[in-house]
């Protein structure tokens, strides 16, 4: 009788010891993502709401910051082109940056990685190094690159130049990633299809190719969202109105005049938030697989 | 059907020499095995005849046709890989589709070329699988059929049998041989199990550092290896080996080992002694009988270990400070420390140059 005693008595105390562990994990887990999550909340409450209270707490329910929808942006006395042509140009820099970085990318990965030639560990520690400079310190070198090459101040085509050289700065690691993907698969199967009575060429695409679609994923969604968030380049190369992106529209939101909308610029910021949102809830499984590497075989 | 020719073919990896003047001619039909330790270069030679690698030196020939610088999917061949490198985002029987497609077969000739195939490898209910969805032993079907789908004149097998269990390697390995003559397929098998290799191929090439060591019937490589190597790689367990000297005396023939002599028969003697003094005694576990009593020229020894394996048992012999293996039957019922007498069969005796390693025999 006794015996049964202490054992119940320590299996309620592992428990309690167990549920106090998990309880320590949980807190220490959760109290960094507080900050965070009190951000996005702001975001959401301040963007549907006419005022709020102590920054979260919404009231009054409105549309009215979400004019820019419909209408164009007034900013005093200044206004700004509606936001749907500057969406598309923000789209089209985003989808032509993603394009040509899995273009360039998914076919130097393969080189990198399969083909022996001269100074091939040279040049991927080459294009590891040119990953080292952001594109900040680069400004005008590259603005007179763009000037000579007839690109500024030339509407759309500025655009073209400014993807050219982020799609030029998301290259290096992008190939690099993709290079780890075509590593891991192995000889044999490439073997096998040379055997089956492909050739190079075809044995890439429609034996390599497909293996690696989880990278392609993985570089196409971060080089989209680099595209996406671009700023400085915009802002600096970019002077007609008609050409902005997003991020350098919602900058004059805040840049030109003391008073601040906060209710138009969170809206404006959700908005901008969409696509990346989208990103990442769809895509959730694919990245994770990249994080911890690789394909899963 | 294709004869295949190795002519002084070498391959060089950098400094390393995988690949040293290998000549080997495969007849059309013949199942032949490279059999070797890993790293002896076999799987080399299978890459170049499928012309993955080129040859650094030397020519390979289909019948009469130069093939040494012709591309893979030029040389119609089928080849089977050790991982069966199977196409992972493919269907079963899109992997098995994928050569005949690659040939512009018809599509209406693909699906029935792909459903007899099939079924003649017995995987025809898993043809809408993946191949993650597959037991090892499915997949290596699969990549069979993937192999022989397509006809080819040549099948290239590179250890196709070492992913499966024991009991599944034994039943592939008589359905295999089943299959390459009912087909007649050229077959080059590359394998380091010398097991398999006895028991399908028809000549085995044994490679070693690669080299060719000796290419002959299974049955030729066991009772006449032209080394010490292909005497020690042939046959489980291996053969024991001794070093000693021969010599002769007022017209009789003795080896000696510095541990014990015996008496060689003449026509033996005769031939060792005119090759060589400083030899290596070879002989098979299989080929020794043990007596409890001392019989006319046989050798004394304890018994050290017993090994028993069920059907026989193996005995390790200590004579001296040498200790060889003996297979002897478990109703001896030999105990550690008994004393026991070895009679050798003289006809089953090898003998090998001590320097050289060639067999003095053959």
């Amino acid at each position: 009788m006794a015996r049964k005693k202490v054992v119940k008595y320590s299996r309620s105390r592992a428990l309690l010891w167990t549920v106090a562990k998990y309880l320590a994990v949980v807190l220490i887990a959760v109290i960094p993502l507080i900050p965070i999550w009190t951000m996005v909340l702001w975001l959401f409450m301040q963007s549907f709401s006419s005022k709020v209270i102590m920054g979260i707490v919404p009231a009054g329910l409105t549309l009215n910051n979400w004019r820019f929808l419909w209408a164009p942006l007034k900013m005093g006395l200044k206004e700004y082109p509606n936001i749907w042509p500057i969406t598309f140009n923000t789209l089209a820099l985003a989808l032509g940056v993603s394009g040509l970085v899995v273009f360039v990318s998914v076919l130097g990965g393969y080189a990198l990685s399969r083909m022996e030639f001269k100074g091939r560990t040279p040049l991927m520690e080459f294009i590891i190094a040119l990953h080292a400079f952001p594109s900040i310190i680069l400004l005008i070198a590259l603005f007179v690159i763009l000037n000579k090459l007839g690109l500024y101040g030339k509407g759309f085509m500025t655009l073209v130049g400014i993807m050219l050289i982020k799609a030029g700065l998301e290259i290096p690691m992008a190939t690099w990633i993709i290079k780890g993907f075509f590593d891991a698969i192995p000889w044999d199967i490439e073997w096998a299809a040379l055997v089956d009575g492909c050739s190079r060429w075809r044995a890439w695409r429609s034996v390599i190719l497909p293996q690696v679609l989880p990278g392609i994923g993985a570089i196409s969604i971060f080089s989209f969202l680099s595209g996406w968030s671009e700023f400085i380049l915009v802002f600096t190369y970019v002077k007609n109105e008609a050409y902005y992106t997003l991020p350098v529209l919602i900058y004059h939101m805040i840049g030109e005049y003391k008073f601040i909308d906060w209710g138009l610029l969170s809206a404006l910021g959700l908005f901008f938030t969409i696509p990346t949102l989208i990103f990442f809830s769809t895509s959730q499984k694919l990245l994770l697989r990249i994080y911890v590497g690789g394909i899963k075989r | 059907m294709v004869k295949v020719t190795l002519k002084n073919i070498t391959k060089v990896f950098g400094k390393v020499v995988a690949v040293n003047n290998l000549n080997l001619e495969v007849r059309d039909g013949e199942f032949v095995a490279l059999l070797g330790p890993s790293g002896c270069g076999k799987t080399t030679t299978l890459l170049m005849i499928a012309g993955i690698y080129r040859p650094t030196k030397g020519r390979i020939y289909f019948d009469d046709e130069d093939v040494t610088f012709l591309p893979p999917k030029d040389r119609n061949i089928g080849m089977v890989f050790q991982s069966y490198a199977l196409y992972p985002h493919m269907t079963v029987y899109d992997n098995i589709a994928f050569p005949l497609k690659l040939k512009k077969v018809p599509k209406n000739e693909i699906d029935k070329k792909v459903r007899e195939i099939a079924k003649l490898l017995r995987i025809d209910n898993l043809l809408n699988r993946k191949p993650a969805q597959l037991s090892g032993g499915q997949q290596q079907r699969v990549a069979l059929g993937r192999a022989l789908a397509k006809e080819p004149d040549v099948l290239l097998l590179d250890e196709p049998l070492s992913n499966l269990d024991a009991k599944l390697r034994v039943l592939m390995r008589a359905e295999l041989k089943r299959l390459q003559k009912e087909l007649k397929i050229t077959t080059i098998y590359v394998t380091h199990d010398q097991v398999e290799a006895m028991s399908m191929a028809d000549r085995i090439a044994v490679m070693n550092a690669g080299r060719l060591q000796q290419y002959a019937e299974p049955e030729k490589l066991y009772n006449k290896p032209a080394n010490i190597f292909v005497a020690g790689f042939i046959g489980n367990p291996p053969m024991n080996f001794i070093d000693g000297t021969v010599y002769s005396k007022n017209g009789r023939f003795f080896f000696d080992s510095g541990e014990f002599t015996i008496e060689l028969s003449k026509e033996i003697g005769e031939i060792v002694t005119s090759k060589a003094s400083e030899v290596v005694m070879g002989f098979r576990p299989e080929h020794v009988k043990i007596s409890l009593s001392e019989q006319p020229n046989s050798v004394e020894g304890l018994v050290y270990v017993v090994e028993p394996l069920g059907r026989d048992v193996v005995v390790n012999v200590k004579i001296g400070s040498i200790i060889v293996k003996i297979l002897a039957s478990p109703d001896l019922n030999l105990e550690p420390g008994q004393k026991i007498w070895l009679i050798f069969d003289q006809r089953r005796l090898h003998f090998f140059d001590k320097k050289s390693g060639l067999s003095l025999l053959v």
